[in-house]
């Protein structure tokens, strides 16, 4: 065993030669070819396989073949009114004012800011709904660009959730808990499945503020953390601006030509420390300065949206021409996919409309309707749809009944965790295929619930991963994104 | 997908002739360490492990426990909802009691292998019958498959769990010392490593410089480098004591006390805002300030903590006693309109007992919040009883109205400050300063054990206590946090010492002699040293809970004094470096990179204590993420001045949006309690330490201060790269980087546009020391000693 130790410390010997020796062309080069190898993560279950020579239970192949092999990811911050958007509720109209009937609450918790209402008079949707697609979908005028596409849609109205405040159900949706700390989806797939590419993060998070209520929820940068997992499956923000990624760029004064000067001797008297210590650690460090190199370069390629043609920016609509709106988002989401960056999140705020709804959700639907569409059909005419699962939907829905004082033109609606409605597109999912139901006050679930740890879990299934074995072991226990719960949808698998 | 496979437990696994396969080789060494973290915490330290051969004498605890509780306890745990079959592995009764409905037949039999039907099991090949079954994702290796076997073959002995053991006096190894061997020894802490070592045949690498030693041992101790007159002091004082009296007067330094600080707010969850949805800001300052007053004045743990859990209920408290409890107010609290308030309120104890559980048992508490533990003997009745002691706060679930201090709390006045609580640093000269503190109802609340832990399902009502197994509250004692203090600085205690020492050792070793700080349960890692680790914890409880002894005891062994370089060997018997044959080289914290940086450009400002301060950060990420509300934390409003100089305990800790600089670099969220840090290595790093505007603006200043100190080029950089790295450059070294200030000399004297852009980063003014260009080549040449692994690592 020791001859064979040697041997191979005798070829890392060579190797450190060969780079020290070859001028910073070579040197890097190949450097840069040692990463692509080099995937990043951790084997499916940490605490087994560590040394199971036989490889079994290593996440080395997937679990499932795969539908898609990567996510877009359009969240909808704040709770967007599944009611105005996708659940055509006739009824709500017809009895508009009337009280909530206590056969249908069925003793619901409510939240803080609705509990002390003495009254919950129904409410049905201010805008007109009309039928879609080759199936006759139900889609509200709100929506006419994401209308004109349903038959590329997998709409699922009968999602339902845990939490009835933002913190947590956004908290929850990205991390299978309630409370902060475990990791979010994007790094699950990061420590899962590794990266696609040598030159960018592969999960990025984009962020725009909504128009039509400016300020609503908060984000947190802590829903694109790591949690427990090593800190290379952190989501990195891509952000508009000439920072595109924090720290990205090199200072003023410092040009490119010196930059790669100044990795040159960093990586020059780092290999000097690695022959006198030893110290693996060492060559990772290494590593990791080029790929930050290299992200130098392509991140701001990947963010130049500047070359697109002209129909391109038409298609998502004239907001793509604003970075940092959603469509703008949309657009880069487009050019991160195509680079094979595994999980691109958006996040688009403002869908929380307790108060003045139909003024505010105009504008919240008219910021994301056409770009999503757009993207949903850009990525089809590249012949990217079939690998790529785009989600759209925010953390719960709204109740049917009003929030505040309901008017002829106006009304609210609180947080409703029992039903709400989200689509997909792509990435093996039924197009044209509506799933679920509720029921006619839009209040519970008739047909088909679907719970956010099944959602995770049939996206995970998309990817090839089956989530009951996507886990890692902290703090003696092994952990999912599932917690201990999840069924695959199966029946919305195309 | 991934086209190489990587092993973990070798890093030496690929072998090919072509230049190719070298390349695969290193690759395989990166991606190695990426996954250490991950390894440390999984790798059960035993001879067996090292192997994966199955030793002579299988130890149930060490061989045996480790192998049930991880694929077995799950089934045939504590938790009785779960149970399969009627058969726990977790006791001894259950374990040897008979099965099945006719109690004909036993899973483990001592000494008879055919009858035990656990056997059986574990090596049939039919898969209705396998254990553990194909379902759970489950599986046992041969050598574990044949350790259970042996361990029954040998007769079964049955031990309980070596953490909830009482802490015995162990026997002192004697090493046998040749005269040839380099073996020294300083203390027993080198005879208990010793022993292990001669067991597996292996010799220690000897032992460190003395610039590598004062590098060392001033970051363990203090969190910043050693001045150049420090090392050159210490390296003249040719006396036999040198060492021990700069361990002396680095623990009386107020760096230390900061250091130690700066450990006991990861432990503490400590932030400077609320948490949760709008993160309002929130000030605790004063309490921190007393945190680094105690460490100040070494003040006992047993006392230190005791104030900080049950100050309040001392007899008379004094202000100082009250202020230490905001320990168990430091967790998030929300002011999201619309949450149930009790939801929340029971948030707050939840996470009071987690903190509880791990920073001081050194348990997964929470685990069973929902049910019984899976894996450790602690119910869910446990759980409630112990949250039952911190139940009783006379608080509020939801921040009503918005803004409001969540009560209870204090008003500090100045006044007081002046006369009696001198070590609060009242910086901003607020006239009020309102601290929430710890508080008893007068009427005890009544807890309930909770339905799958939901706030609104309570079932049984429970009384605060603690679990028996580990050890029994006494008649005598309060059954209040008061009597829980008491409970746990009980000289019988099995856990408070062992953690506490356990804790004192990774921040010396990167790692402690039980991997898992937080976890000393059944899934939790082994000692590597047990005897070690119980010798230590006697010593810190007859030494009357001093901190700074131990320490001492610690950073003088020769053990801790090793060099730490890496040989073939050592890296293919122990990459995890469990045995100690070595010194750890490890990254340096968020903190201590940071405040490096500006402690060698002599940035750093030496204030301590005070409100949080604001230093650089990226514009605008405050203000992208919040949604109207946050008062004074809807903007980053950056410091000004010294300000933005002070040592990084002190940087504002917004929970949702941390500092990112500091976040890259593994820095806890203090979301709850956090005893580990992982140390990775990532290309964000790079990036920060390439382009933060703190780190150019600390270059150009040490460039600044080797001007003024040396006159060549020579001199200058060596200077640098002395105050950074601790140690003299090499020829080839200086060679190199006088090449690059050359060629950047010559490229900005032609760039006088780059040249006054590079130097205006940072606030700090410039200063005409010489022609520009060669400022602005001198501060490349500092980024480029700033961004080396050496000097982002102790070693």
């Amino acid at each position: 065993m020791k001859d064979k130790i040697i041997n191979d410390r005798q070829m890392q010997m060579n190797r450190r030669a060969f780079l020290s020796k070859s001028s910073l062309g070579v040197g890097v080069a190949a450097l840069s070819s040692l990463l692509g190898g080099c995937q990043l993560f951790s084997p499916s279950d940490n605490g087994i396989l560590n040394a199971d020579k036989s490889g079994a239970g290593i996440l080395d192949a997937l679990h499932f073949a795969p539908k898609a092999k990567r996510v877009i990811y359009l969240f909808q911050s704040g709770g967007p009114s599944q009611l105005e958007l996708f659940d055509y509720k006739p009824l709500l109209n017809q009895r508009r004012g009337e009280d909530l009937p206590e056969s249908i609450r069925k003793g619901q918790r409510l939240t803080g800011m609705t509990s002390g209402q003495s009254s919950f008079p129904l409410v049905g949707s201010l805008f007109n709904f009309s039928q879609h697609g080759s199936n006759g979908t139900w889609m509200s005028d709100l929506m006419p660009y994401t209308s004109k596409i349903v038959d590329e849609l997998c709409i699922i109205k009968s999602m339902h959730t845990e939490a009835i405040n933002h913190d947590p159900a956004i908290t929850f949706f990205q991390t299978g808990s309630q409370q902060p700390g475990r990791p979010c989806i994007g790094s699950w797939l990061s420590y899962g499945m590794g990266s696609m590419n040598d030159n960018l993060p592969t999960f990025t998070v984009l962020l725009s503020r909504g128009t039509g209520r400016k300020f609503g929820q908060p984000l947190y940068s802590r829903l694109w953390g790591n949690g427990f997992l090593h800190s290379l499956h952190q989501g990195v923000q891509f952000r508009s601006g000439k920072d595109p990624v924090l720290y990205l760029k090199d200072p003023d004064g410092i040009d490119r030509a010196s930059r790669r000067k100044m990795l040159d001797h960093i990586a020059e008297l780092n290999s000097k420390q690695l022959e006198e210590f030893g110290d693996p650690e060492i060559s990772s460090r290494i590593a990791q300065y080029e790929m930050a190199y290299r992200m130098q370069t392509s991140v701001p390629d990947v963010v130049d949206v500047s070359k697109e043609p002209d129909h391109i920016y038409q298609m998502y609509g004239p907001d793509s021409m604003q970075p940092g709106t959603f469509a703008a988002n949309c657009l880069l989401a487009r050019r991160l996919a195509e680079q094979d960056v595994r999980f691109i999140q958006l996040y688009h705020m403002g869908w929380d409309q307790h108060e003045n709804l139909p003024s505010q959700i105009e504008g919240q639907a008219r910021d994301v309707d056409q770009a999503t569409a757009a993207l949903i059909m850009d990525l089809k005419q590249r012949g990217m749809l079939d690998d790529t699962l785009v989600i759209w939907g925010g953390e719960f829905g709204r109740t049917n009944y009003s929030q505040g004082t309901l008017t002829d033109t106006n009304y609210g609606r609180d947080h409703h965790p029992r039903c709400f409605t989200i689509f997909m597109a792509g990435g093996g999912v039924k197009p044209g295929m509506v799933y679920g139901e509720t029921d006619e006050f839009g209040y519970n679930i008739v047909k088909d619930p679907v719970h956010v740890h099944d959602f995770q879990a049939t996206m995970l299934k998309l990817l090839g991963l089956d989530h009951e074995r996507l886990t890692y072991k902290y703090q003696g226990r092994r952990f999912r994104l599932t917690d201990v719960h999840g069924h695959v949808v199966n029946d919305i698998l195309a | 997908m991934r086209k190489i496979p990587i092993k973990i437990s070798s890093p030496f696994f690929i072998l090919g002739a072509s230049i190719l396969a070298v390349f695969l080789l290193s690759t395989s060494l990166a991606c190695q360490q990426k996954q250490n973290s991950n390894v440390a915490k999984t790798q059960v330290n035993s001879s067996a492990a090292l192997t994966e051969l199955v030793p002579e004498v299988i130890d149930f605890n060490f061989h045996v426990k480790p192998i049930l509780s991880d694929r077995c306890f799950k089934c045939h745990g504590p938790d009785a909802n779960s149970r399969e079959a009627g058969l726990r592995l977790d006791t001894k009764e259950g374990a040897f009691a008979a099965l099945g409905e006719d109690k004909d037949h036993y899973a483990i039999v001592p000494g008879n292998i055919e009858s035990s039907t656990l056997i059986k099991r574990i090596y049939t090949e039919n898969p209705d019958d396998v254990m553990p079954t194909p379902e759970s994702n489950l599986k046992l290796r041969a050598f574990e498959k044949d350790i259970l076997k042996k361990w029954i073959a040998q007769g079964a002995e049955w031990k309980e769990h070596w953490s909830f053991l009482p802490i015995e006096r162990p026997e002192i190894p004697a090493i046998n010392q040749s005269s040839q061997d380099q073996r020294i020894i300083n203390n027993p802490i080198d005879n208990f490593v010793l022993a292990k070592l001669q067991e597996q045949n292996l010799n220690s690498v000897g032992q460190a410089t003395k610039e590598q030693l004062i590098r060392r041992v001033t970051f363990d101790l203090t969190g910043l480098p050693p001045t150049l007159e420090e090392i050159d002091l210490f390296i003249q004082d040719d006396s036999p004591k040198a060492y021990e009296h700069l361990v002396d007067r680095l623990l009386q330094t107020d760096a230390y006390a900061e250091h130690m600080t700066s450990k006991w707010l990861d432990l503490a969850r400590y932030a400077d805002s609320h948490g949760y949805q709008d993160d309002l800001e929130r000030i605790m300052f004063p309490w921190r300030d007393w945190v680094i007053h105690a460490f100040q004045n070494n003040m006992p743990y047993d006392q230190f903590v005791t104030w900080q859990l049950a100050g309040d209920l001392l007899p008379n408290p004094s202000r100082e006693q009250i202020i230490a409890t905001a320990f168990n107010r430091n967790h998030k609290i929300t002011q999201e309109g619309g949450v149930i308030p009790e939801e929340y309120r029971v948030e707050y104890v939840s996470d009071r007992t987690q903190t509880f559980g791990t920073a001081f048992l050194g348990l997964t508490f929470e685990c069973a919040k929902c049910h019984d533990h899976k894996y450790d003997a602690i119910m869910q009745k446990d759980y409630f009883s112990l949250f039952s002691f911190f139940n009783s706060v006379p608080e509020e679930g939801l921040i009503e109205p918005y803004g409001a201090i969540p009560k209870p709390y204090i008003v500090l006045t100045q006044e007081e400050i002046d006369e009696k609580l001198k070590f609060i640093k009242n910086l901003d000269t607020l006239k009020e300063i309102p601290l929430m503190v710890m508080e008893e109802m007068p009427k005890k609340r009544q807890a309930y054990i909770l339905d799958r832990g939901a706030y609104d399902k309570p079932t049984t009502p429970v009384s605060s206590d603690v679990p028996a197994s580990i050890l029994p509250f006494s008649e005598g004692l309060s059954r209040d946090r008061m009597g829980l203090a008491n409970w746990l600085f009980d000289k019988d205690h099995p856990l408070t010492a062992r953690v506490t020492v356990n804790r004192l050792w990774q921040q010396c070793f990167g790692r402690g002699i039980v991997a898992t700080p937080d976890d000393f349960g059944n899934q939790g890692a082994l000692p590597s040293h047990p005897e070690l680790l119980d010798w230590l914890a006697l010593e810190l409880m007859d030494s009357n809970w001093d901190l700074q002894s131990t320490l001492k005891t610690i950073v003088l062994s020769a053990t801790y004094q090793q060099s730490a370089k890496v040989t073939d060997e050592l890296l293919e018997l122990d990459p995890e470096n469990s045995l100690l044959a070595r010194a750890p080289r490890l990254r340096l914290t968020a903190e201590m990179i940071r405040d490096h940086a500006l402690a060698v450009s002599g940035l750093l400002d030496r204030t301590i204590g005070g409100p949080s301060v604001k230093p650089y950060q990226p514009a605008g990420l405050w203000e992208e993420t919040i949604g109207g509300g946050g008062g004074s934390l809807a903007k980053y409003i950056r410091d000004k001045g010294s300000k933005i100089y002070r040592r990084s305990i002190y940087t504002f800790w917004k929970r949702t949006v941390p500092p990112p600089s500091m976040m890259t670099f593994d820095a806890s969220s203090r979301d709850i309690c956090a005893v580990k840090r992982q140390t990775t290595s990532t290309p964000l790093q790079a990036l920060v330490m390439l382009n933060d505007p703190q780190i150019i603006e600390a270059s150009r200043v040490l460039a600044y201060r080797s001007i003024e100190n040396e006159t060549s080029s020579t001199d200058r950089i060596a200077r640098m790269f002395r105050l950074a790295t601790s140690r003299h450059i090499e020829a080839e070294e200086l060679q190199k980087l006088e090449g690059l200030f050359e060629a950047e000399q010559k490229r900005f004297a032609t760039a006088p546009e780059d040249v006054n852009a590079l130097l205006s980063v940072g606030e700090y003014p410039q200063v005409d020391l010489l022609d520009k260009h060669e400022i602005a080549a001198y501060t490349i040449v500092a980024n480029v000693i700033f961004n080396l692994d050496e000097t982002i690592t102790k070693g």
